[in-house]
């Protein structure tokens, strides 16, 4: 399971309060401790500055990269930010991400072809959101196809078949889920990965909703998470989950976390 | 006055989201003679207020929101055929323009917005998804909007609700037409920036400031 740790984004108050002030040591503690608790990617987000968005994007990288030494997972719909950021990024960033938006697509195509950074396929067009799990499939259909067209390799490929709520349409999570299933089955090698607390808005215990929601993902062949790491609760969950979908070998992952007390939540 | 625990009963019928009761409710009242306008006024209006508090207040929950919101539409549907052309219960309130901006697809949200919005009596007319500005002050024009609701879901499309004020601005149009923005992304600080005349934090908050501007208690 790759797991990307989201919380360095400036939409959330104490991230946004650390660029504008070039604080290195915040934004640093908190790279250091997602990556502590198992990220394998640090997810920077400066979307809300507005004309900023590239200067502050490189910032964050080069000051998560200070202290770890894992890749960051670039989160910009700005091809000219990701750039600047690319210019500084050490190792293989993800890029999050590109969706089938005509502007978007347009823009990250080129950034990406050929490459071998990691990429996110959002299933989203200019038609809108999709709500079954056929709309997610022609939007990834459409998507893998034409990013394998510009040599970027399956395995580098993150399909992300978009969370909504189920508070406001019972089927919304079964479709989602639906859509993994199939993204996996269809396109070999393929990953799959999600922010998706989406699915709780609306409802009271999100958390709860949130770790149950990743247990039936996994069970239908998710692989990848963009998640708050230092959530413990939902930690255990993932790893307890990856054991059971029959991911785990001898299930010496699961082993492995309840000797480290990872499970003792 | 319409029977005390009638009234009682219309509030707790959307709370409960009972709406076969609350379509019973209505039809009983029509059949024994009684003015719709009056329930509506006094019964269903008050009903969907406290329905909004207890949301706002995290009592009830978005599903139950979206139901009661149903039960009105369903409710209002009834009345106005009762009347049959009579007075129509929904126009005294303001007149509503809403859309999610250009460049965004996001409308899970604005639908939302769109039936509390109707279920407390306003004509709304819902542009639907990634509207132009022009369009959207066009539209206003046509219906004589009181109010432009905008709903922006991403940092990169919040920039159009400051294009919308700046093109009220220069079309003078900015005292004729008060705006409300809304959106994940959105805050109070960027609505007093781009010079917004409300913020609405979700769909309850909304009506609250619509109210407001509207001089509606």
């Amino acid at each position: 399971m790759i797991i990307v740790g989201e919380l360095i984004n400036a939409s959330r108050k104490d991230i946004s309060a650390a660029i504008e002030s070039q604080d290195r040591g915040v934004i640093q503690e908190i790279a250091q401790s997602q990556i502590e608790a198992g990220a394998h990617y640090i997810d920077v987000n400066a979307g809300v500055f507005v004309g900023k968005e590239p200067k502050y994007l490189k910032w964050l990288v080069e000051t998560v990269q200070s202290v770890v030494d894992g890749p960051c997972c670039i989160d910009s719909p700005d091809p000219n930010a990701i750039e600047t950021a690319l210019a500084v990024h050490k190792g293989t960033a993800m890029i999050n991400s590109i969706s089938l938006e005509k502007d978007r697509y347009d823009t990250l195509l080129p950034l990406v072809a050929g490459t071998d950074l990691k990429v996110v396929a959002l299933c989203m067009s200019d038609e809108g959101m999709p709500e079954t799990t056929d709309d997610r499939m022609r939007i990834a259909d459409k998507l893998v196809n034409g990013l394998l067209q510009k040599n970027v390799s399956i395995e580098n490929i993150y399909v992300d078949p978009l969370v909504q709520p189920v508070s406001t349409n019972k089927m919304f999570g079964v479709e989602f889920l639906n859509a993994i299933e199939q993204i996996v089955t269809t396109f070999k090698g393929i990953h799959t990965v999600c922010g998706l607390s989406n699915i709780s808005f609306g409802l009271p215990n999100r958390p709860f909703l949130n770790q149950t929601f990743m247990s039936m993902a996994i069970a239908k062949g998710l692989d990848g998470a963009i998640i708050n790491p230092l959530d413990k609760k939902m930690m255990a969950n993932i790893i307890a989950a990856t054991a059971l979908a029959g991911k785990d070998d001898f299930c010496m992952q699961y082993l492995q976390a309840f000797r480290d007390n990872r499970l003792d939540v | 006055m319409i029977d005390k625990s009638i009234i009682e009963e219309t509030a707790e019928v959307l709370i409960k989201v009972n709406k076969v009761r609350a379509i019973e409710i209505v039809k009983n009242f029509i059949n024994e003679g009684g003015n719709p306008l009056d329930l509506m006024e006094e019964g269903f209006i008050p009903g969907i207020n406290a329905t909004g508090d207890l949301f706002g207040r995290g009592k009830l929950f978005l599903p139950e929101l979206i139901q009661a919101a149903d039960i009105m539409k369903e409710v209002t549907d009834i009345i106005n055929e009762a009347l049959a052309g009579g007075s129509d219960i929904k126009k005294e309130r303001g007149t509503i323009v809403v859309a999610t901006v250009q460049g965004d697809v996001h409308d899970i949200g604005k639908c939302i917005v769109v039936s509390l919005m109707k279920a407390n009596g306003f004509t709304v007319h819902d542009l639907g998804r990634d509207v132009a500005t022009d369009k959207i002050i066009e539209s206003a024009l046509a219906v004589n909007a009181d109010i432009i609701g905008t709903c922006a879901l991403l940092t990169t499309t919040m920039p159009r609700q400051k294009d919308l004020e700046d093109a009220l601005k220069s079309e003078g149009l900015k005292d004729r037409i008060k705006t409300v923005v809304g959106g994940a992304p959105v805050t109070p600080r960027w609505a007093s920036r781009i010079g917004a005349d409300g913020y609405a934090k979700n769909a309850q908050d909304g009506i609250v400031k619509i109210k407001e501007f509207l001089g509606i208690e």
